[in-house]
């Protein structure tokens, strides 16, 4: 039986070799496919075919598999993220508490409905279910970072900023 | 790792900690951090270091008042500081020695006196990222105690005697978990701790991962030890990076210290843990689908039996408790499991830690005993709901539990009572809602959550949920009919009964409890075309003007 060797890097970005190492550190197991494709979305952003190609190759995984995979679980992005991201929070919690019109101001602000990125590629508008930070709510994460007791001011300050920038 | 150096390593941390005259205990749980309380740590031991005080800085994990963030804890006087900025620390530093600051002092005396903590003992109280604080508050005592003293079946006993429930939701004995696991025919067993904590609303489980990881791993290795397991693995949503950045570094310091890997204390018993990341489907918290999703494929729940207790992850017999159950086990395994059966209701023992959110004054984390009335829970302990509304309903189950009224406000608190009124213990989410909320646009809220979260996998779950979602939403835009309503329920009984998985069969439960309880708001979106509390946005209904009178 012919020995497996995987297949060369896709470019000499140095990110790949972050991702190969990940797959290396599991023994290129085919169960490591997740985890490969969360080290992919956190070095490149997002998850394109090219990635979803060359992980599925390196660990023997069905394109389809990896395909499937990526499209079911809601973390991983098919589309490259904006320069800033605004994630909203639509857990109950938050819901209870107004989200919904924080989104909807959001939403009206930029033009775009949630999940999209501006046309100049400037900020995302995303939802997240729950970051359990029930006790703050409502709560929206800017570029990553948690801020609690949300308004629609604070908000839509932050956009303004993000957009003159 | 023996009990003597045990011993050692928290006689030599006591000691570090008793060189100093007075702790300061910052809270950097992900809600005190989101406030700033990072540089609030900072600024305080700049503060004592300018002033020369022999004082002790520490970060701990939560405190469980999040409404009232950042939290200091000033021991040994046991003063508590709500919302301290930077600004403060001068002010709080300068006290030490004197009077407390009555400014920032925060006296809820109802709010903590009224719990019982078990899970939650540690956490405001060590540092997390520490495992010496953590071997400091007796951790580590009771695996130590389980490897070279009792044997498995001594533990699965002790465990069964406690009582102990599975705090997941589903409130099966942990202890008879535990003994079919250990009873399977098998090489190689498994224990996975399912932190896939998918609740909105719910933040228990991170709450415990963050502020006392420890704990959670010392309960994972008794748990593998019993049932004759060598592997393990943590599945955390990789939502709450702060929870698995300290997991990793908890496992890291193990390591170090010998309790993880070859040969735990001189005893043959191996033992490791991996980490895995969730990524952003509830239905992964159901365990056949979390076993999917760490074999690395879509998480879909597969039909059982075969349970994973005989045939779960590679089909190998597989132990699946929750974050919170494998906190509770340490303290049963060092205090004896007659101790635990000893606190909480007659067929639901221990305590239970809630997340109380919504429209109440205290949001945070409460750990109640069992069988505490949910009046005590939402009242006092809560501090009721604020600016003047009124109760409406409490909410607990997250999307698969129910909405109580405030008629049901003097049931105890326990699995049992919470099934028999329509709605579940599940994980431990509870959002309160007042005036302000209508009750139908709620119910749509969780079927749309439900609609969007099936894996598709059965029809029942599929199909039966997105109907659900139209017909709400019909009746929340003012375009429902009584046929709708009488459609929506014969739906909800064929989804309850005809789903595969916890997640479908448990769907229809915020549609059919708020049936229950709040027909009338249904009546008036319906009937009426109006929406009581003003949420829904219903269009006034156009009279029919003959042509001739606008002519």
């Amino acid at each position: 039986m012919p020995t497996f060797t995987p297949p060369p890097l896709p470019s000499d970005d140095k990110r790949w070799k972050i991702v190969n190492g990940t797959m290396r550190k599991n023994g290129f197991a085919r169960n490591a496919l997740i985890e490969t494709l969360h080290t992919v979305q956190s070095s490149f952003g997002y998850l394109d075919d090219n990635a979803i190609r060359f992980v599925a190759q390196s660990l023997r995984v069905p394109l389809s598999q990896a395909y499937g995979v990526v499209t079911f679980y809601h973390h991983f992005s098919l589309k490259p993220p904006g320069k800033h991201t605004m994630t909203v929070c639509t857990g109950t919690a938050c819901y209870i508490k107004g989200t919904d019109k924080l989104l909807a101001s959001a939403e009206a602000k930029l033009g775009i409905a949630q999940g999209h990125t501006t046309k100049d590629g400037n900020i995302s508008l995303m939802t997240a279910r729950c970051v359990g930070a029930c006790g703050r709510a409502p709560v929206v994460l800017t570029d990553g970072e948690l801020q609690g007791m949300m308004t629609g001011e604070i908000l839509l300050e932050q956009l303004e900023r993000w957009a003159v920038e | 790792m023996t009990y003597e150096e045990l011993d050692q390593i928290a006689k030599a941390a006591r000691a570090e900690n008793d060189k100093y005259e007075h702790e300061i205990n910052v809270c950097m749980g992900t809600g005190c951090l989101s406030q700033h309380s990072d540089k609030l740590k900072e600024a305080l031991a700049a503060s004592v270091a300018a002033q020369g005080k022999n004082t002790f800085v520490r970060r701990t994990g939560c405190m469980g008042l999040c409404a009232a963030g950042p939290l200091v804890l000033v021991d040994p006087q046991e003063v508590l500081y709500q919302h301290v900025s930077a600004g403060n620390a001068e002010a709080i530093v300068n006290s030490l020695d004197g009077e407390p600051v009555t400014a920032l002092q925060c006296d809820l005396r109802d709010h903590f006196d009224r719990q019982v903590h078990i899970v939650l003992e540690n956490s405001g109280h060590i540092d997390p990222e520490k495992i010496d604080d953590y071997i400091a508050r007796d951790g580590y005592q009771a695996l130590v105690s389980a490897l070279t003293d009792m044997t498995p079946k001594g533990v699965i006993h002790q465990v069964t005697e406690s009582g102990l429930r599975g705090r997941g939701g589903g409130g099966y004995p942990t202890g008879l978990k535990w003994g079919t696991v250990a009873k399977a025919s098998g090489d190689m067993k498994y224990v996975i701790c399912n932190g896939d904590e998918g609740d909105p609303g719910a933040f228990m489980d991170r709450s415990v991962l963050e502020s006392d990881p420890h704990r959670v791993l010392e309960g994972m290795a008794i748990a593998a030890f019993a049932v004759g397991a060598s592997k393990a693995y943590v599945y955390v949503r990789a939502e709450y990076p702060l929870a698995v950045s300290r997991l990793a570094t908890c496992l890291r310091d193990a390591r170090r210290r010998g309790l993880l890997g070859n040969g735990i204390c001189g005893t043959t018993f191996n033992f490791d843990v991996e980490i895995r990341l969730g990524a952003g489907a509830f239905v992964c918290g159901e365990e056949t689908a979390l076993i999917a999703s760490i074999e690395g494929k879509r998480g879909t729940p597969k039909p059982r039996p075969p349970y994973p207790a005989v045939s779960g992850l590679w089909g190998k017999p597989t132990l699946i408790n929750n974050v919170e159950t494998f906190a509770n086990i340490a303290p049963i395994i060092r205090k004896g499991g007659k101790w635990f059966a000893g606190i909480g209701s007659e067929r639901s023992k221990g305590t239970k830690v809630f997340a109380l959110t919504g429209k109440i004054t205290n949001t945070g984390l409460v750990e109640v005993p069992m069988g505490i009335k949910l009046r005590e829970i939402i009242e006092e302990i809560g501090g009721g709901v604020p600016y003047g509304h009124t109760f409406k309903a409490v909410q607990t189950g997250g999307p698969s539990g129910g909405c109580l009224p405030a008629e049901l406000l003097d049931i105890g608190v326990s699995y049992d009572a919470l099934v028999k009124v329509g709605a579940m213990m599940g994980s431990g989410g509870m959002i309160v809602m007042d005036d302000t909320s209508c009750m139908v646009n709620v119910a749509r809220f969780f079927i749309e959550f439900c609609m969007t979260e099936s894996c598709g996998k059965c029809i029942p779950c599929r199909a039966g949920t997105a109907q659900m979602f139209t017909l709400l939403n019909r009746i929340c835009t003012g375009q429902g009919t009584l046929d709708d309503l009488e459609l929506l329920e014969d739906l909800c009984s064929t989804v309850k009964e005809a789903s595969l998985c916890g997640l479908g069969q448990t769907a229809p439960n915020p549609v059919l409890s708020t049936l229950k309880y709040f027909r009338h708001e249904y009546i008036d979106h319906i009937v009426h075309k109006r929406c009581p509390a003003g949420v829904c946005n219903i269009k006034a209904p156009v009279a029919e003007i003959p042509a001739e009178v606008l002519a």
